[in-house]
């Protein structure tokens, strides 16, 4: 787990516990919001059915940023780049086609209708399947080139989301109404029958990429020093695929899109980490995630009463970020 | 040994190599010679596995590119291409430490730990170790890159144009170091430009022009005024010095 220190001269580990001390106080300050989102303002009356339902939607909040965070991490890993996120890429516009063409076929009753875990876990497999297959591709065969890729993936968004739109388009009033409702984001309207299998899936892809961690830091180096040092390239990136397009549909399940919030929480984890290794860059970024998520809603749903905003704000600063990034040109 | 049997290659239906055969022998330091767009980036991507193999066979030491697992192959031989940009942000000594990754796969131990004090002692870099790649110049960096390449340890290695951005003295401490591998037993193939670095430290010169292998043998017999001048298609003289021969050409 070691892999990125010498202990030439230099000891490692006053930076190795900087970097802990400073995970250790993320958490803690997590472990604050997460008790002020629990226990500030209850009443007298009711109080557990009111914890049931708030310890719900923290652990969906907590879920989806953890998802947000890991996964641009990963992906950002493998398109050895600090611009792109899967979003970006277009995977959960993917996601939300998927949906629309399953309002399709079955109606918007029958979706509705359908078992939620059997329907989740059903897109959950298109949805990593299509992605590895479409993505694996992309960056695979020599899209070295950024541009082209930022531009394909925003051709890939925008397609995606239009055939989601006409498929919206050609359906009756009401099925129109659920397709739109699963292709916006709210942190304020969460799916709460999934959340047992959204946060099981996640924490099933997250413990998978925290145990690829020492692989990840190979693969971050890029393609020919990764193939040099022996790692099978290929396998890897598909496998990393793989874990991006499960996170990436088990938020996009539970919030619907959202564009940008990846990209603030892998800045941040790449700025508080003083190092590359993934072992400390993930934990950052879920962290980070879950501290903004919590702590957001609260601010917004309960001293602002402005519940829905949160969303809106995320993506604002995400957009702004992403224009900073790429003025500054710290596009690689 | 390296073996190359029938080798060509095609970039985007463009040929690029003609039916390469040549060898790069057994303990030996050997020179890739030839003008730019010569392919012999490419035949050295090839042998290193960094392109898949498209026609013909190249063995390593025994192990076929083609069919050994990439990670065995990667204890055999160590590659350090032209392109050396690294995406991640990196201090020295973690880059270098990544050579030792074949070894250990992400558990280093104290052998490890030595080898990388090692290498990075051997470039003059362990007072830049805690600096980030893109907080030292060209040459340190390239120094880096090939501490982490001589990290890995491995019977061969192969570097191409690793002089490039290096100081007269960090550029023949290099070949002294090379040479000293080579008398250890080690096998360098190594891509040169400066013919004159060829001409006083390696055994073995292959000469390349066009995708194809228009000489080869031992450095005294390719590094011939005839053969140079026809290879870089512009006059050369040759003098001599200390017994080796002295390539003029900046004049
Ligand atoms: N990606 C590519 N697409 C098209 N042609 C390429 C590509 N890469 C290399 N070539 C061509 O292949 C030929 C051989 O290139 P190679 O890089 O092997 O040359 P080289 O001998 O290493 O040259 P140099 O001394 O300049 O490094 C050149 O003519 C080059 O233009
Ligand atoms: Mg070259």
């Amino acid at each position: 787990m070691d892999s990125g220190f010498a202990g030439a001269g230099l000891d490692p580990r006053p930076r190795l516990s900087r970097d802990a001390a400073m995970l250790g106080g993320m958490a803690l300050l997590l472990a604050a919001v997460a008790a002020l989102w629990m226990f500030q303002g209850l009443g007298q009356g009711n109080r557990s059915f009111l914890l049931g339902l708030r310890g719900a939607k923290l652990a969906a909040l907590v879920t989806v940023a953890v998802a947000g965070g890991v996964s641009t991490i990963l992906f950002q890993t493998v398109a050895a780049n600090r611009v792109l996120t899967p979003s970006i890429m277009g995977f959960d516009a993917l996601y939300v086609l998927l949906q629309s063409g399953l309002v399709v076929a079955l109606g918007g009753a029958g979706f509705v209708g359908l078992p939620p875990a059997a329907k989740f876990t059903a897109e959950v497999a298109a949805m990593t399947a299509l992605a590895a297959l479409l993505f694996g591709t992309l960056l695979l065969k020599g899209a070295r080139d950024l541009p082209k890729m930022i531009l394909t993936g925003v051709i890939l968004g925008v397609l995606f989301r239009s055939v989601s739109g006409f498929l919206g388009r050609v359906l009756d009033p009401n099925e129109f109404a659920v397709v739109q409702s699963v292709s916006f984001a709210s942190f304020n309207r969460v799916d709460v029958t999934l959340l047992p299998w959204a946060v099981a899936a996640t924490a099933l892809a997250v413990a998978a990429a925290w145990r690829m961690s020492a692989i990840l830091d190979v693969l971050a180096l890029g393609r020919d020093p990764a193939v040099s040092l022996g790692l099978r390239h290929r396998a890897a990136v598909l496998a990393v695929l793989t874990l991006v397009a499960v996170l990436v549909s088990v938020s996009t399940a539970l919030v619907g899109p959202v564009a940008f919030f990846g990209l603030i929480l892998a800045g941040l984890a790449h700025g508080l980490m003083r190092t590359s290794r993934h072992a400390l860059l993930l934990p950052a970024a879920g962290l980070s995630g879950a501290i903004l998520l919590v702590g957001g809603q609260w601010l917004f749903e309960r001293l602002l009463s402005q519940a829905a905003t949160l969303s809106v704000v995320v993506e604002f600063a995400g957009g702004l970020f992403f224009l900073f990034l790429l003025l500054k040109g710290r596009i690689r | 040994m390296i073996q190359i049997d029938g080798v060509s290659h095609r970039i985007g239906g463009a040929p690029i190599l003609h039916d390469i055969s040549t060898r790069l022998p057994q303990g030996k330091l050997t020179a890739l010679i030839g003008p730019n767009g010569a392919g012999k980036s490419t035949l050295l991507r090839l042998v290193g596995r960094l392109e898949p193999l498209q026609a013909g066979r190249i063995t390593v030491a025994g192990h076929d590119v083609a069919t050994t697992p990439t990670d065995r192959l990667a204890r055999v031989m160590a590659i350090l291409g032209q392109q050396t940009a690294i995406a991640s942000r990196l201090r020295l000594s973690e880059l270098v430490a990544f050579g030792r990754w074949p070894h250990h796969k992400g558990r280093p131990g104290s052998v490890d730990r030595a080898k990388v004090t090692e290498a990075l002692d051997a470039f003059a870099l362990t007072p830049l170790a805690g600096r980030f790649l893109d907080e030292v110049s060209g040459g340190q960096a390239q120094r880096a890159h090939i501490a982490m390449a001589v990290a890995q340890d491995t019977d061969w290695l192969l570097l191409d144009e690793p002089l490039n951005n290096l100081d007269m003295a960090h550029a023949r401490a290099l070949m002294r170091r090379l040479r000293a591998m080579v008398d250890g037993g080690r096998s360098v193939g190594m891509v040169v430009h400066e013919i004159n670095y060829a001409a006083a430290w390696a055994d073995h010169v292959i000469a390349m022009k066009n995708g194809r292998v228009v000489a080869q043998g031992p450095a005294g017999s390719v590094l011939t005024e005839d053969l140079l001048s026809d290879l870089y298609d512009t006059p050369i003289q040759i003098g001599e010095h200390r017994g080796r021969p002295l390539v003029l050409h900046h004049c």
